[in-house]
């Protein structure tokens, strides 16, 4: 029998970034227990490096802005894939989320009335992020944090869920391992909540941190719920390119919601060249139409370059392809020339960019103020996750299991719009600790079969067993999937390579399950690496497999032989679950008709 | 730094009974910083080398060592600005228990952290229930919570790193904490007394180490001990401003 701690609640929340500390303070507010478990320490999740801000239709710098607008531009943003139910909840809940952070301590920048301040994005039709400069998220989790601390949930730091545990069909808890000594801890819960964020270390060149392996995804994935929309990997447009030890750290859109500008090597803001359908009527004709909207005229249109994150990205490859991009691989991205319209414009950046100020100066030596920046596309975001009811993100086939924030599906269809993803965090992590206490004090008491500690206690020790010597290493078998992924199933994808990836991604996996980690079970990161190569692995499975089968290019998904958007396939989901024999199945999921009267707001809204 | 370059690097290693430098040599590509090297490092020669990161881009504060003798985060020192004719050394903080490597045991911070009364907002004084507060207000908080938590001003701090007084005083992140929210403008807790009594501020002597260590720039020392340390003595030595400030809800 393996030696393990067990620890008991009544409420279980894995990840502790903004959906999770949310979930974990809902479920707690309600006089349930809780424990939430993180694999970093709290107050570092991914949400602390979120810079551009949370959308919310607040209406505080344009007072035309409402939840229905909100609502349709994210339902436009998403290529109509969306969950309209997750659409229309997120739109009209985000302003009382955003609202009550400031109940709890966060300062956000002000109007001059002293309201908070809202800022333009790609793909939102008015000003509508509430921001601090360009640490948003810093101030979202430490808001979140320095609350949830007072509220008696209990916190394990460090830890590191590998195994879902189940009764029949519903969770009743997790099996985890201590970063810092190795010991095995069990979490027994009559709810366990999800909030393990995103996927992109599955790529070469990513914005996200070490803890993107997609652990929850493949959690979920192993304890029998479904995936949705897994191709949609969200490539952001500005990354650094260069140095080569910086290359994909995130530029945040608000370098362009401040006037920032695209321009090739022949110095030709290339931007205006092509704009898509869906948004001729919305974008600007000329540079000086740009600026205006830029400094608020509110009847100006907006510049090219806050167009979707998709679209963006796209052109950028093309002027690199086509021969016209800067000395390492990118565009030129100048925030510098806002000087011509700004008087003292220097102090201007450095007081509305000042990590992008910092972030330049010190890893690239560049001096933005002065000088543009070189930036190119890199992956940031999964729009994909796990299936989940729309009001109580309770996944759709395990009971007791519930998802929330990026590791969750739904809600961003096709391409997620800059900022909701942060509102989302708020909005329904909210709601799915509503919902897991609620069913946590409705269901009956929970019991973990023995056999299922044992086995995963011996999956997570089998590396250590294993020879270290015998294959690359866990570092080198993740650089290589790394790789392949962004490669062949990046920005740009076709049959071929696709159907190469998932060969290879099989190949891997076989190499991952003979992988031996050398040293103890103390602080080692080679033996963690190891345990996490099965997660990136099912990830980036079910990423390909979405993408193979979607043979269009809508939103984020891009198919080089396929490149019109197809009316027949905007009507399903790609839904993923694990087959009978252990293998990945894909099928189609119709997506339910829209209510008439949110159908009626996309129409008005144009 | 256009090309690659070859360093030597020597890494603390070992656990709370012991360790010892063991010396490395690392390719560095173009712009490399530190934490990279530890990377190259893990991915060839140790694979069990334990280090904490996230973001690897000067947001997160996991990543806090001491490079050459200096804390610093790892994510954001390049190696190229470092002394090219020695060995670059890496250390773990030594104010916090080493557990391996370069990681330390820093659960003491989220302690201390804890007792610090909480966030107590005044009643909205918008008619939408929401507060309205001036930017020129809000400014000098922002300024505190810029922190990432990297607890380097810890690190360095010779209270806690040469006299271990961690029962007795709270350190410099602390005071920055407690200072953004005396300073938050709807805020209507008192942190007075606990400052003086339990978190210590009194053993601070503006010594400022605190200060040239923050890699977000917060004027740590002057703007957040100094006017606390003189709200401390006038509330201990004036009852009268005491009582001002009382009634004026600050
Ligand atoms: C650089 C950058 C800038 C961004 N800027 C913006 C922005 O301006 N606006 C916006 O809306 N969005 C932005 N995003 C996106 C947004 O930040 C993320 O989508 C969001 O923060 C995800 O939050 P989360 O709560 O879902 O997960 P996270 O904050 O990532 O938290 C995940 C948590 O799960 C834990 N965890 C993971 N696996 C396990 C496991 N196996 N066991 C135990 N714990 C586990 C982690 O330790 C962590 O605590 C940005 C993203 C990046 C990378
Ligand atoms: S100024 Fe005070 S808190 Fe800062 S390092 Fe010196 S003694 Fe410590
Ligand atoms: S105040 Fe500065 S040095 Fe101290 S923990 Fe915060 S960011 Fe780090
Ligand atoms: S890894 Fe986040 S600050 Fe260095």
């Amino acid at each position: 029998m393996a030696e393990h701690q067990l620890i008991e609640h009544d409420v279980i929340v894995i990840g502790a970034g903004g959906a999770g500390l949310r979930a974990a303070i809902e479920a707690a507010s309600t006089g349930a227990s809780v424990g939430l478990v993180c694999k970093s320490l709290l107050g570092k999740a991914h949400t602390v490096m979120a810079e551009g801000g949370v959308a919310a239709a607040l209406a505080n710098a344009d007072e035309r802005d409402n939840w229905m607008v909100h609502f349709a531009d994210t339902m436009r943003g998403g290529q109509y894939l969306n969950s309209w139910r997750m659409a229309e909840l997120h739109a009209q809940e985000a302003p009382d989320r955003v609202r009550e952070l400031e109940a709890w301590g966060a300062l956000l920048d002000r109007t001059k009335d002293g309201r908070m301040n809202q800022r333009n994005f790609g793909g939102h039709a008015y000003p509508r992020l509430a921001h601090v400069g360009d640490r948003t998220g810093l101030e979202m989790i430490r808001t979140l944090q320095d609350h949830g601390i007072h509220q008696g949930i209990d916190v394990h730091m460090e830890v590191t869920v590998t195994r879902l545990l189940k009764d029949g069909d519903r969770c009743v808890g997790a099996f985890a391992y201590d970063r810092e000594r190795g010991r095995f801890k069990v979490f027994k819960g009559k709810a366990v909540v999800l909030a393990t964020g995103g996927l992109g270390r599955a790529f070469l060149v990513t914005s996200n941190s070490w803890e993107y392996t997609g652990d929850g995804h493949s959690l979920a994935y192993h304890a029998g719920a479904e995936l949705v929309d897994m191709e949609f990997v969200q490539f952001h447009p500005t990354g650094m390119v260069w140095p080569p030890s910086v290359r994909g750290i995130l530029v945040t859109e608000g370098v362009r919601g401040e006037g920032g500008i695209l321009k090739n090597s022949e110095g030709r803001r290339f931007m205006f060249d092509d704009i898509p359908p869906l948004y001729v009527d919305q974008t600007a004709d000329t540079p000086e139409e740009g600026w205006r909207y830029v400094i608020g005229d509110r009847d100006a249109r907006r510049p090219p370059e806050l167009l979707t994150r998709d679209h963006v990205a796209r052109k950028i490859v093309k002027e690199v392809k086509e021969g016209r991009g800067s000395p390492h691989g990118g565009a030129f991205l100048d925030i510098a020339w806002i000087k011509e319209h700004i008087k003292d414009s220097e102090a201007h950046i450095k007081k509305k960019l000042p990590s992008m100020y910092h972030q330049f100066k010190e890893l690239a030596g560049i001096d933005i103020t002065k000088e543009p920046m070189e930036v190119g596309p890199t992956t940031h975001y999964a729009m994909g996750g796990i299936r989940v009811d729309p009001d109580s993100q309770m996944t759709t086939t395990v009971r007791g299991l519930f998802a929330a924030g990026e590791c969750a599906g739904g809600l961003h269809g096709a391409n997620r719009l800059g900022g909701n993803s942060l509102s989302d965090l708020l909005v329904f992590g909210k709601r799915a600790g509503e919902y897991a206490a609620k069913f946590a004090q409705e269901s009956g008491s929970v019991a973990i079969g023995q056999d299922q500690i044992d086995l995963a206690a011996r999956e997570a020790l089998a590396p250590l067993e294993r020879d270290p010597g015998a294959d690359v290493g866990p570092y080198r078998l993740q650089y290589e999937l790394q790789e392949l992924m962004q490669d062949k199933a990046g920005i740009a994808r076709e049959e071929d390579g696709l159907k190469q990836a998932l060969d290879q991604i099989h190949g891997l996996q076989q190499r991952a399950r003979r992988m031996g980690a050398g040293g103890s079970r103390e602080y080692n990161p080679g033996w963690h690496t190891t345990l996490d190569l099965e997660s990136l692995l099912t990830v980036a499975e079910a990423v390909a497999m979405g993408a193979l089968e979607r043979r269009e290019s809508r939103g984020a998904h891009s198919r080089i032989d396929h490149l019109e958007k197809k009316k027949e396939w905007g009507s399903f989901n790609h839904v993923i679950k694990m087959g009978p024999g252990g293998e990945m199945e894909i099928r189609r999921e119709e997506i339910p008709p829209i209510r008439q009267d949110l159908k009626d707001i996309i129409e008005e809204q144009g | 730094m256009a090309t690659a370059t070859t360093h030597e690097f020597k890494v603390w290693r070992g656990d709370a009974d012991g360790g010892e430098m063991k010396s490395y040599t690392v390719e560095c590509g173009p712009g490399y910083v530190v934490l990279d090297a530890i990377h190259e490092i893990q991915a060839d020669q140790a694979q069990d080398l334990a280090v904490r990161w996230n973001c690897k881009a000067g947001k997160c504060g996991s990543c806090s060592a001491e490079i050459n003798g200096r804390p610093r985060l790892m994510c954001m020192t390049r190696v190229d600005e470092l002394p090219e004719d020695q060995p670059i050394t890496v250390e773990p903080m030594r104010a916090f228990p080493v557990l391996r490597d370069l990681v330390t045991d820093v659960s003491w911070n989220y302690e201390v952290k804890k007792s610090i009364p909480k966030f107590q907002p005044s009643a909205p004084n918008g008619d939408d229930g929401t507060w309205r507060m001036d930017q020129y207000d809000v400014d000098r908080p922002q300024e505190f919570r810029k922190c990432i938590e990297c607890f380097l001003c810890q690190d360095v701090c010779h209270v806690l790193r040469d006299h271990h007084l961690h029962d007795k005083f709270a350190g410099p992140r602390h005071y920055v904490y407690a200072a953004n929210l005396e300073m938050n403008p709807i805020d209507t807790g008192d942190r007075l007394a606990a400052l003086r009594d339990d978190l210590g501020i009194g053993y601070c002597n503006i010594t400022k180490c605190c200060t040239k260590v923050c890699p977000e720039g917060i004027t740590i020392t002057d703007n957040a001990i100094i006017p606390l340390k003189e709200r401390v003595v006038d509330r201990s030595y004036d009852p009268l401003s005491m009582l001002i400030s009382k009634i004026r809800g600050k």
